[in-house]
């Protein structure tokens, strides 16, 4: 085990730089999430740590040591892939041993690990089935296990719950948290689900057209996101624009509001926005129009429209109780809410 | 004007008409062959008179079963040497991109559409102009030609269903190449291999032009010994040899059948 780093990584297809210069460093032992939409890059940057794709520039670091001439097989990784590649031909077992029996460890040994990391992944019993037999959280959890039983240097998740369904992806990243926190291996992993991210992730990555754009853990990324796009690609976020005056910033309709970090453009979530038919006190006030409440069991959805803009607003339903179906409304946010934003 | 229903059923009837002539044409000499070989007359006389007295004479020709002999073991010297080398060539043509690949795929094609009297043809000059001449390993070198693109296009066909994923969780696992395609590839790719087996062992047994053209007098396959005894005065004893010859190769091409899910999946 061992903090792994890439450093100046770019790789290019064509005209198309699927990794624009990415440095960064995954921590020892941590969960780190690489996130973004597709074509942004994140794939591209597991393979290159994995040593499918050789990247045209940089270097991939296990610990201290670059891995760049290191070929897949000799690397210690631990790979989940998207469809789980799962070897059909094989039982369980045999899939979960193979690592090992390639390694040439002894088949005593082999079986007791076997043994033990089935017991690990909840799958026990099921060692003499094939994986036909299998349901897809299964499939998931022996991927895992065969992944992880060789014991690697770091852990490499492709998408690896994007193809269970909803209820069973949630069981599934709370089981993959508690594997992983376990056997304490460094994992990366790709997902363009943010909300995945934000549960898994002791840190993550935000890459977009093969640059990396924001890091950090998922509170400091969510509360500060730094520019539009992580913005609204992280959670939904209310993004305001105008033009600075001393302090404050001007927007348009004529409202001011509080103006943090000398941005030009201010971000606030949703769940920070109070919505109330009568005039709050405060700076940081606009008037908008309420068009729809959406009620989605505990949480209800005040969706507005500000100078033409969407402006949503999400809060317990009862706090929305004594708003009226539409009409004019008031909304306002703390000041400490308000995050300064870069340009795109 | 004819009624719908009226027309509908004309046309399945014309259909299956159709497909009886086919069947009649293709099946029906072999059926008279396969009878003749029974037949206790040696000019093909009614009544039939059940006999086995023609195999039982065959059995008695060495020169007959010395080729068939022959045949056989050419035979599986070619299903082996092809099935490797095509099998080979195909996971190279799958694993690896390099310059050249499409032309060289292309190239592998033209020996099954080249008439075989051509392909003849040229080997002889070629073996001469070499110095191998005729002879067995000529032959042997000739249906592994004309094998080889059999194999290559059944066990491409059933690589092409293979996950290549699975080769690289295989890596990822820390097996080298060689490992991944004896442990994971070639598990997925038998059936393919099995049956471009099939196809070249008879591809090679049931060859004669090559093999005519190839072989020296003495040492003919069955095919080309077959024939020559033909032209020297038709015996009841060749129906014997033929019907046994088509009893097996259907044998084999059906088994092939089995495995390249031949006529589509069931």
């Amino acid at each position: 085990m061992s903090e792994v780093r890439v450093e100046g990584l770019i790789k290019a297809y064509g005209p198309v730089r699927a990794l624009d210069d990415v440095t960064l460093t995954f921590p020892d032992g941590g969960f780190f999430g690489l996130l973004g939409p597709s074509g942004s890059g994140k794939t591209t940057l597991l393979r290159a740590m994995a040593g499918f794709v050789e990247p045209d520039m940089g270097q991939v670091f296990f610990g201290d040591r670059p891995v760049g001439d290191v070929p897949v097989e000799a690397r210690e990784i631990g790979m989940v892939f998207q469809n789980y590649a799962l070897f059909p031909n094989m039982t369980v077992s045999d899939n979960v041993a193979f690592g090992l029996r390639v390694r040439g460890i002894a088949a005593g040994e082999t079986a007791k690990r076997v043994a033990d990391v089935l017991d690990l992944v909840q799958l026990g019993p099921l060692g003499a089935r094939k994986p036909h037999e299998l349901s897809g959280g299964q499939r998931q959890r022996v991927a895992m296990a065969r992944a992880i039983v060789t014991r690697p240097r770091v852990l490499l998740l492709d998408e690896p719950l994007s193809a269970l369904d909803k209820a069973l992806r949630v069981d599934m990243q709370i089981e993959l948290k508690r594997i992983q926190r376990e056997v304490g291996i460094t994992t990366v992993f790709v997902t363009h689900d943010q909300e995945e991210a934000l549960t898994l992730s002791d840190r993550i990555g935000i890459l977009r057209d093969g640059r990396l754009i924001r890091e950090g853990t998922p509170q400091e990324v969510y509360s500060d996101p730094g520019d539009v796009f992580t913005a609204r690609f992280l959670g939904e976020a209310n993004v305001l624009e105008g033009t600075p005056a001393g302090a404050f910033l001007d927007l348009p309709g004529g409202a001011r509001v509080a103006r943090p970090d000398g941005a030009i453009r201010i971000a606030v979530r949703p769940e920070h926005v109070a919505v109330s038919v009568d005039r709050p006190d405060g700076p940081n006030i606009l008037r908008a129009e309420l068009r729809q409440r959406i009620f989605a069991g505990a949480m209800g959805t005040c969706v507005m429209d500000w100078e033409g803009q969407v402006f949503k607003a999400v809060a317990r339903h009862e706090d929305f109780a004594a708003l009226p179906e539409s009409g004019p409304v008031w909304v306002s946010w703390s000041e400490r809410h308000a995050r300064g934003l870069t340009a795109d | 004007m004819i009624a719908p229903r009226l027309r509908t059923r004309l046309v399945g009837l014309v259909g299956r008409l159709y497909l009886g002539l086919i069947l009649m044409f293709l099946y029906a000499p072999i059926m008279v062959m396969a009878a003749m070989s029974f037949n206790a007359s040696e000019f093909y006389q009614l009544p039939f008179e059940f006999s086995t007295m023609w195999y039982v004479q065959l059995s008695d020709n060495d020169a007959i079963l010395a080729a068939a002999l022959r045949s056989i073991w050419i035979a599986l010297i070619v299903t082996v040497v092809a099935t490797v080398l095509g099998t080979a060539a195909s996971v190279a043509l799958w694993r690896y991109d390099f310059p050249g690949k499409r032309v060289l795929q292309v190239l592998l094609f033209p020996p099954i559409a080249i008439p075989w009297l051509i392909t003849g043809t040229a080997m002889l000059i070629f073996f001469f102009g070499v110095g191998i001449g005729r002879g067995t390993p000529a032959v042997i070198v000739g249906h592994v030609a004309l094998a080889l693109p059999y194999v290559i296009v059944v066990v491409t066909a059933r690589l092409a269903t293979f996950d290549r994923t699975l080769e690289e969780a295989a890596r990822s696992l820390g097996a080298r190449p060689w490992l991944v395609t004896r442990a994971v590839m070639l598990p997925w790719i038998a059936p393919g291999v099995i049956a471009g087996a099939l196809f070249a062992f008879a591809v090679s047994f049931d060859q004669f032009v090559i093999s005519y053209f190839l072989s020296e007098p003495g040492d003919s396959t069955l095919p080309v010994l077959i024939y020559t005894a033909i032209r020297k005065g038709f015996t009841p004893e060749i129906n014997a040899i033929s019907t046994i010859i088509i009893a097996f190769s259907m044998c084999v091409m059906l088994i092939a059948a089995q495995f390249t899910k031949f006529g589509g999946e069931r």
